[in-house]
């Protein structure tokens, strides 16, 4: 394949990584705080519409961006009051909130089906944009490619390096014991839960900004699962789960590709199964490897906690 | 507000009360901690000594009741305020983080972020200092819980505390590591630190206590200098009645063997958990056999392993009335005779949502008949349920109520009880007498006496030394998986069991090396 | 020192209190009413007439009952097993997939017997129904019990799957060759289908099927050691494992019961009101009925009662929609609302508030450390 080929390719797989990139990311942070929001998909679709109709209203797509990750955010703030405060059944209200998402975004979005947006505008060098593949790979991209990126490495050195990383594992590692030193374990996981909704919101809106910049009832189409399932193939490591989501991004085009190219006489709603069936490919390597990738699992993963005062 | 006084106790605590559902766990405490005075609080399981600490610690707030910190009246509003005063808390079950190191456990216990290499330094001195060896780059599920205690007393140490509570800290020791903590709060107190320590171990506070106040029911019952009592007059402070003691038997070793467990091992389930390595005992009909050691030691898992919840790897491992088991199930096992009673009562022994006649079909539907083709007989499970009530004692409103709604030590009869009406051949016992009070445990060490006498072969799994000399014929030390021979009670001594309870002299590094040659003899053959 | 000013406290009770075990469910539902009332105010509805044609106008006709009922039966069929499942902590939530597989497998039979059907037609149809739905449950039951792989997002995956797999039926080899090229299949004949069993309405006999099942659940949880099995695993595994009850096993059964139950739901559909296979075979059933059987308290009977209402939901929302030109969406937030309430509700029921402190005189103390 000549360059001239790869190099689009390649950008549409960045462009296909990227919202699981911030829905995983922020999912993990969440779960090393010992929380399981299953609500992605709800806040994932809640964040596309509202960041497509900001961005149709305003004509500012920093507008629908910053409305992305506030609707992703009071979605997981009423799952954080619902599980953390009244201590709920955590998968039960993830369950919930997908559900209430994605009712509420067909109701909110009922007004914008086929309307178009302006796409985010991309990083565009003279010059160095159009060197040969590295040119597009490097710098063909819009601000939000770049903040998933970032993104990785501030949770990365976050979870490693920073006291209040190491507090936030600590959490997930043991509620009681972190209660009984004194840290506030509620106060910590809210902080999750919202940073972890904020992200599902921002992958929403790469979706309706970026990948497909349209409205359309139900686009994530399970990518909010997807990325629940990447955070277990990443076994809870951020350079890891970069990897899963360009590994996942990758088949992801790779079937557009096939079906464009005429599915080699297969018929395309078979190719389109092939993400969710890799999915449950991938998690089943994961859960029989000699890894397992246990050890890095937080050990109150989905526990309620409520404190005895 | 008052101005400290320089003769003022460092810590006074006055009128404390604090109420659980159900339950007065302190009701108007008083009493007082001196500069450089190793003060004991002793009680029984359930006394409300933890309560008390965790209020002193800032986990738990009283209803009423007030502290004072050298002379001056304190609110303790959460541990970071006690630790600024002072205070530091090693906990019974430690507050670690099992997948972080050792350095990330320190650091997380004090109030401002160190740099690590600094912190990691500091460490070293400290438990250079205080004869507390430590790694700081060590995970913490690595280490033994000797060397976990460790960490919780350097994570004290480094932040100058005027008083150290030390809640139990002694019950996961060996006896020789008993002797090396001592020596530090010794040296501690001479250095003018108050210790508050908590035991119901009455020999430790005659030997290291200048101070007892000592509990019963949430209260205080009375207070004494420790040097000048008996363990015995000790005791009746603590429990408040006569003690009885438990009439022995003759040893009842020549019955045929019931249990023979012959090369058992299995690997650890949990991520951290310990392997069962080569066990072999045997247990006579009318004989009790006692399983000593350390907490974590593989105690669980050797229960799990006897009672069918775990298989072993041959049939043969494990023969009830000789009859190899080893890969038979606990329903299965349990229809051949062998009963177990577990030692988390609460969502292992008994469901604590359900109430206490559906818990008696839990484990009893096979031997007791208590279902017809698929339905069960409510009736039947009900009647059972009210013989165990009945004939063991436990004070519950009925058979509908939820074990939930049981006292620990009511829930306890309950499971003990319902094991040994189900007339087994075989009964495994994890912590019989765990958190029951003085009079309940009497009786239940006789129904396990009685049980012996009528024929069937007990196992007693116990972390209570003193439990287990009193009432076993002989007994066996399990260490990291390894079951020690198999000695007459009668003759053994304290310091051999406790010898054997520490592997190789306490040393957890040697007693993992010699795990590690155990292991490979073990799977090379 | 003033005792802490605790103005609130909130304590774990040691023991559930039925009563209000059943009575959250209603509170529940007043919450949403209230949620609705507020939401369509603000929508710029005039609040009472959209509640009137989303609660009350579906109820006024014998019409609207037997809809009820119509789409009540599938809720009712897939909610009953689910939640024997969620009582065992067994989460599937791949319900629609299962649903869809086992229309696709029992439309298959109907089509296969397309112009010759016999009196066997029809049960053997719901035998390919219910095994469609089985087979299909199967999978995230092996892939759990012999891998350990979670059953959530597997289940969920498969859905997305079964999905397609019926739309690539319908596009092509299913599609009726006299259709128009329209995504769908013949007809079922009348024999392939299932009977009314009231004149003038669409009631079928899977309405009777899907109350039988949750009277049969009934039995099943409360007097049985398979249902008390269930319960206990769902509880405390530790207790179940220690009792002989294979964990395993009550993983199979609840996962092969619901995928079968929602197989049979999904044949009922499309041998009921449908009549053929189409691209969309349910309005999501499969996803609904993990309220149902949350809103029911996982308990078969108050399933019935939860399945009612939630097809009330959808009922409610094509008459609003019709009526006052409410968008259909609303039905979707109704139902997510209606959740969260219950949720939320839950916590009266596991904890108590107290005003203030008790006072501390009772002399009577135990274990508490």
């Amino acid at each position: 394949m000549s360059l001239d080929i790869l190099a689009p390719v390649l950008l549409t797989v960045i462009s296909a990584a990227t919202p699981l990139l911030f829905a995983a990311l922020g999912e993990l942070v969440v779960e090393k705080s010992g929380v399981l929001n299953l609500g992605l998909e709800g806040m994932m679709i809640v964040g596309a519409v509202c960041a497509f109709a900001a961005a149709a209203t305003t004509g500012s797509g920093l507008l629908g961006i910053l409305a992305g990750a506030a609707a992703g955010l009071g979605l997981a703030f009423v799952f954080g009051v619902l599980t953390l405060t009244l201590a709920a059944n955590q998968v039960a209200t993830g369950l919930a909130l997908t559900i209430f998402g994605l009712g509420l975004s067909s109701l909110l979005g009922a007004g914008f089906v086929g309307i178009p947006v302006a796409p985010l505008p991309k990083l565009d060098l003279p010059g160095i944009s159009d060197l040969p593949l590295f040119g597009p790979l490097l710098f063909g991209h819009d601000a939000l490619v770049y903040l998933s990126l970032a993104a990785v490495v501030a949770v990365a050195w976050f979870l490693k390096e920073s006291r209040p990383g190491m507090i936030l594992r600590a959490v997930g590692e043991s509620d009681i014991s972190a209660h009984s030193i004194g840290y506030d374990v509620i106060a910590v996981r809210y902080r999750a839960v919202l940073f972890g909704g904020a992200m599902a919101g921002l992958g929403g809106a790469f979706l309706s900004l970026s990948y497909t910049p349209m409205w359309a009832e139900g686009m994530t189409a399970g990518r909010g699962w997807i990325a629940l399932a990447l955070v277990v193939f990443a076994s809870w490591r951020p350079w890891r789960l970069l990897a899963g989501a360009y590994l996942f991004g990758g088949v992801t085009i790779a079937q557009l590709y096939t079906q464009g190219a005429g599915g080699l006489g297969i018929p395309s709603q078979v190719m389109s199964m092939l993400p969710y069936l890799a999915t449950i490919l991938v998690l089943t390597i994961i859960a029989a490897g000699p890894w397992k990738g246990r050890l890095n699992a937080p050990a109150c993963l989905g526990k309620p906690f409520r404190p005895s005062t | 507000m008052t101005v400290p006084q320089p003769d003022a106790p460092r810590l006074e605590a006055s009128g404390i009360s604090k109420r659980f559902p159900g339950v007065l766990a302190n009701d108007r405490i008083d009493f007082a901690v001196a500069p450089g005075e190793i003060h004991a609080l002793l009680g029984e399981n359930g006394a409300g000594k933890s309560t008390l600490v965790k209020i002193i610690y800032g986990v738990l707030h009283p209803d009423a009741g007030t502290l004072r910190w050298n002379g001056e009246a304190v609110e303790i509003a959460d541990p970071h305020a006690a630790r600024a005063l002072g205070i530091g808390m090693v906990f019974q079950h430690f507050s670690l983080f099992e997948a972080m190191t050792v350095l990330e456990n320190v650091s997380l216990g004090l109030d401002k972020a160190e740099d690590r290499r600094a912190l990691a330094a500091r460490v070293r001195e400290v438990s250079q200092a205080y004869g507390l060896p430590l790694d700081p780059e060590r995970d913490v599920y690595t280490l033994s819980v000797g060397e976990r205690q460790r960490i919780e007393i350097v994570r004290c140490l480094l932040q100058n505390p005027k008083l150290l509570i030390m809640d139990e800290p002694t019950s996961v020791l060996t006896p020789q590591e008993v002797d090396r903590l001592f020596e530090t709060l010794r040296q501690l107190a001479a250095e003018g630190v108050s210790i508050l320590y908590i035991s119901h171990k009455l020999e430790e506070i005659r030997a290291l206590c200048d101070r007892a106040t000592i509990l019963r029911g949430g209260r205080v019952v009375a207070e004494c200098d420790p040097r000048a009592e008996t363990a015995r007059s000790l005791a009746q402070m603590m429990i408040g009645t006569e003690l009885k003691t438990v009439v022995r038997r003759d040893a009842g070793t020549t019955g045929t063997v019931r249990l023979a467990v012959d090369g058992l091992s299995v690997a650890a389930e949990a991520l951290h958990g310990i392997d069962l390595k080569d066990i072999s005992f045997d247990v006579r009909a009318g004989e009790v056999f006692g399983i000593a050691g350390v907490a974590g030691n593989g105690q669980n898992e050797l229960l799990l392993a006897l009672s069918g919840e775990r298989l072993a790897g041959t049939a043969a491992a494990l023969r009830i009335d000789g009859e190899a088991v080893g890969r038979r199930d606990a329903g299965e096992r349990r229809k051949l005779g062998l009963c177990a009673v577990p030692e988390e009562r609460n969502g292992h022994g008994a469901v604590p949502g359900m109430t206490l006649a559906e818990n008696v079909v839990l484990s009893a539907h096979r031997r007791m008949g208590l279902l017809s083709s698929i339905f069960i007989r409510a009736g039947a499970a009900a009647r059972f349920a009210g013989e165990i009530v009945k004939a063991f004692d436990v004070r519950t409103p009925g058979t509908a109520a939820s074990a939930a709604s049981l006292s620990g030590g009511n829930l306890q009869k309950f499971i003990v009880g319902r094991e040994i009406l189900q007339k087994p051949k075989v009964l495994v016992v994890s912590q019989p007498t765990w958190g029951v009070d003085a009079g309940a445990a009497a009786a239940i060490h006789q129904a396990l006496a009685d049980l012996a006498t009528e024929g069937v072969a007990v196992v007693v799994v116990s972390q209570d030394l003193d439990e287990l000399l009193a009432i076993t014929d002989r007994l066996a030390v399990i260490n990291v998986g390894v079951l020690s021979r198999a000695m007459v009670t009668r003759d053994a001594s304290v310091e051999e069991v406790g010898l054997l309870m520490g592997g190789a002299h306490g040393l957890a590094s040697e007693a993992v090396a010699a795990q590690a040659e155990r292991e490979s003899s073990v799977y090379v053959a | 020192m003033l005792p802490r000013l605790a103005a609130l406290r909130i304590e774990a009770r040691r023991e559930i209190p039925r009563g209000l075990l059943y009575a959250t469910p209603l509170l529940a539902v007043a919450l949403t009413v209230l949620a609705g009332f507020l939401l369509f105010l603000a929508m710029g509805y005039d609040p009472g007439r959209a509640l009137y044609h989303f609660f009350i106008a579906p109820l006024t006709s014998l019409y609207g009952w037997s809809e009820l009922m119509v789409k009540g039966a599938p809720l009712i069929l897939i909610g009953v097993g689910l939640a024997i499942g969620f009582r065992a902590n067994v989460w599937n939530i791949g319900a629609e997939g299962q649903l869809t597989m086992g229309a696709v497998a029992g439309g298959v039979v109907a089509l296969a017997f397309w112009g010759e059907e016999t009196a066997l037609t029809l049960p053997l149809m719901c035998v390919a129904g219910i095994a469609g739905g089985v087979a299909y449950a199967a999978v995230p039951a092996f892939l759990k019990t012999r891998f350990g792989v979670n059953e959530i997002l597997t289940s969920l995956m498969l859905t997305y799957v079964a999905t397609l797999f019926l739309s690539t039926l319908v596009y092509g080899p299913l599609k009726d060759p006299l259709g128009f090229n329209f995504p769908q299949s013949r007809m079922f004949g009348d024999a392939a289908l299932l009977p009314v069993i009231l004149d003038g309405t669409r009631l079928h006999a899977g309405s009777l099927v899907a109350l039988a099942v949750a009277v049969a659940g009934w039995v099943l949880m409360s007097f049985t050691i398979v249902g008390f099995q269930v319960r206990v695993l769902g509880q405390a595994p530790a207790a179940a494992r220690y009792a002989g009850f294979s964990a395993p096993r009550i993983v199979w059964f609840c996962l092969l019961l619901s995928g079968g139950l929602a197989g049979l739901a999904g044949l009922f559909e499309v041998a009921g009101p449908i009549g053929q296979l189409v691209p969309v075979i349910s309005p999501g059933y499969g996803f609904t009925a993990i309220i149902v059987a949350f809103l029911g308290r996982l308990h078969p009977l108050g399933i019935i009662l939860s399945g009612l209402l939630m097809a009330l939901s959808y009922i409610g929302g094509e008459t609003a929609q019709v009526m006052v030109g409410l968008p259909q969406a609303v039905t979707g937030v109704f139902q997510g609302l209606l959740l969260f309430f219950l949720l939320a509700s839950d916590f009266l029921v596991r904890y108590r508030l107290r005003l203030r402190p008790a006072p501390a005189v009772q002399p009577r103390a135990q274990a508490a450390e």
